[in-house]
C-alpha cells in the first residue's frame, strides 16, 4: 500500500486573495506530490514501516532505521504536515470563526483568541530558514493535564515526532512558513502572510482535532 | 580588572573585523562594515539586469534589497544588544544572542560573497590555472566537481547553500553544504570558494520548485576570477 497525495477539500483558487491559486497549485502538484513520491520511495523496501500509517511513521521517526532515516522525516514529514494543512484552511466564506471547546481552551490558556494569534505570528515569523508554526494540544502524562501551547519546527518536522521535537503534542493548527508557501504572492514579506492566513483558517477543522485529542 | 572581550572573538568569529574580511577577495572592510564595526550592505558589482537570463531582475533586487539588507539590519541590532550585554556582564544573555548573531551574521557574510562570486554571463570565463589544475586533481574534472556539487546542493533539505571549499590542512577541493545561513568557514572550518544560495528565495520566483534547473543555470553566471582570488588568497 503506497501513500497517495489527498485531493484539496477545495478549489485552488478558493484561499483567494489570501493564498494565490499559482502557489497552491505548485504547492499542492509539485511540493506535495514529491514529499509523497520520495516517502513511497524510501519505504519501498521496509514494508513494515510503510504499514504503520503515516501519523504513526511521523511519531516514529526517531526508530527509523539510519539509511532512510533522514528521507523518512523530511518527506514523511511533508507528506503529514501538508495533508494536515490542506485540510485546516478552507474558503473565508466557509468558517464561522473559533469556536465551541476549542475556543474556550484557547481563552484559558492564552487569554484570548487574539493572544493566541499574536503568540502564533511571532513564532511564524521567527522560525528562521524553513519550517512551520503549530497550535499544539500538550497532554502532561503525570498529571493529566491539557494544555494548548504554541511551539514551532524547522524542515519538515512536526510536534508528531516524539524524541526529535522540543514539543511534542497534537497538532490543532499548523502554518508552513517554508518560502515557498508564500514567496511568488508575498516575497519577502512573511509576516503579511502570516496575518492574510488567519482569514482563510478552518476553525471547524480545528475544532474537530481539538476534540479528537 | 582586564576582561577579555568576548564581543570580539565572536566578531572574528563572524568575520566582522577586517582580519577576517581580507579572505573575501575583491571586498575591502569599508564595503562589509562602516566605521565603528557596523555592518553596511554592499552594494552589487552590477546592475539588477546583469545576470538576465539565468536570474532575473526581480530576484537579483528583492534578494539584495530585502533579504540581504534584512541581515545587515538584524546583524547591527543584535550586535548593539550584544555590547550592552557584554558591557553589564550579562553572559546569559550574550548565550542567548548567539543564535540570531549566527543567522544574521552567517547571512550577512554570505551574500557579500554571494554577489562576488557571480557575474553577468558575458563575463563568466571558465576556470583556468591553478583552480583549473585543482579541480582536475579532486574531482577528476570540472563536470565532475559540478554534477557533485549539484547533486549535494540540490538535496539540502529546506534552506541552506552549496559551496566549493578549501581544506587548508589537507590543501584540498571539497563540495559541502550549509543549513540556513550558516557561515561555511566558522562552522567547518573550510574556506568558500564559491557559494550558491538555495534558500528559495533565490529562485522561486522564476524556477517555482524546480531547483536542479536553476542549478544548471548558475554555471553560466559563476565569476572564476573571484574564485581563483579566493583560492589564491587561501593557500597563500
Amino acid at each position: 500500500m503506497s501513500f497517495s497525495l489527498p485531493e484539496l477539500p477545495y478549489g485552488y483558487d478558493s484561499l483567494e486573495p489570501f493564498v494565490d491559486t499559482t502557489t497552491m497549485t505548485i504547492h499542492h502538484t509539485k511540493h506535495h506530490q514529491t514529499y509523497v513520491n520520495n516517502i513511497n520511495k524510501a519505504l519501498e523496501d521496509f514494508p513494515e514501516f510503510k504499514g504503520l500509517g503515516i501519523e504513526d511513521i511521523n511519531a516514529k521517526v526517531a526508530s527509523v532505521p539510519d539509511s532512510i532515516a533522514t528521507a523518512v522525516r523530511n518527506n514523511g514529514g511533508g507528506h503529514w504536515n501538508h495533508s494536515f494543512f490542506w485540510k485546516i484552511m478552507c474558503n473565508p466564506s466557509s468558517t464561522g470563526g473559533p469556536a465551541g471547546a476549542l475556543k474556550e481552551a484557547i481563552d484559558k490558556d492564552f487569554g484570548s483568541v487574539d493572544a493566541m494569534k499574536e503568540k502564533f505570528n511571532a513564532a511564524a515569523a521567527a522560525r528562521f530558514g524553513s519550517g512551520w508554526a503549530w497550535l499544539v494540544l500538550v497532554k502532561d502524562e503525570a498529571t493529566g493535564e491539557r494544555r494548548l501551547q504554541i511551539t514551532s519546527t524547522p524542515n519538515q518536522d512536526n510536534p508528531l515526532m516524539s524524541s526529535v521535537v522540543d514539543v511534542q503534542g497534537t497538532p490543532i493548527l499548523g502554518l508552513d512558513v517554508w518560502e515557498h508557501a508564500y514567496y511568488l504572492k508575498y516575497q519577502n514579506r512573511r509576516p503579511e502572510y502570516i496575518s492574510a492566513w488567519w482569514n482563510v483558517v478552518n476553525w471547524e477543522q480545528a475544532g474537530e482535532n481539538f476534540n479528537k485529542a | 580588572m582586564a576582561r577579555r572581550s568576548s564581543l570580539s572573538t565572536i566578531k572574528r568569529m563572524v568575520g566582522v573585523l577586517p582580519e577576517q574580511t581580507s579572505v573575501i577577495a575583491g571586498s575591502s572592510s569599508s564595503t562589509l562594515h562602516g566605521s565603528r564595526g557596523k555592518a553596511t550592505l554592499p552594494d552589487l558589482p552590477y546592475d539588477y539586469s546583469a545576470l538576465n537570463p539565468v536570474i532575473i531582475p526581480e530576484i537579483m533586487e528583492l534578494h539584495h534589497k530585502k533579504h540581504h539588507q534584512t541581515y545587515v539590519t538584524n546583524l547591527n541590532s543584535f550586535l548593539e544588544q550584544l555590547a550592552e550585554a557584554e558591557h553589564a556582564g550579562d553572559v546569559n544573555k550574550m548565550i542567548a544572542l548567539q543564535s540570531a548573531i549566527k543567522f544574521n551574521g552567517g547571512g550577512h557574510l554570505n551574500h557579500s560573497m554571494f554577489w562576488e562570486m557571480l557575474c553577468p554571463p558575458g563575463s563568466s570565463e571558465p576556470p583556468q590555472g591553478k583552480l583549473l589544475d585543482m579541480i582536475e586533481r579532486d574531482f577528476g574534472s570540472l563536470d565532475t566537481m559540478i554534477s557533485k556539487f549539484n547533486g549535494k546542493t540540490a538535496a539540502v533539505q529546506g534552506s541552506g547553500w552549496g559551496w566549493l571549499g578549501y581544506n587548508t590542512e589537507s590543501d584540498k577541493l571539497v563540495v559541502a553544504t550549509t543549513a540556513n545561513q550558516d557561515p561555511l568557514q566558522a562552522t567547518t572550518g573550510l574556506i568558500p570558494l564559491l557559494g550558491i544560495d538555495v534558500w528559495e528565495h533565490a529562485y522561486y520566483l522564476q524556477y517555482k520548485n524546480v531547483r536542479p534547473d536553476y542549478l544548471k543555470e548558475i554555471w553560466k553566471v559563476v565569476n572564476w576570477n573571484n574564485v581563483a582570488d579566493r583560492l589564491k588568497n587561501a593557500s597563500s
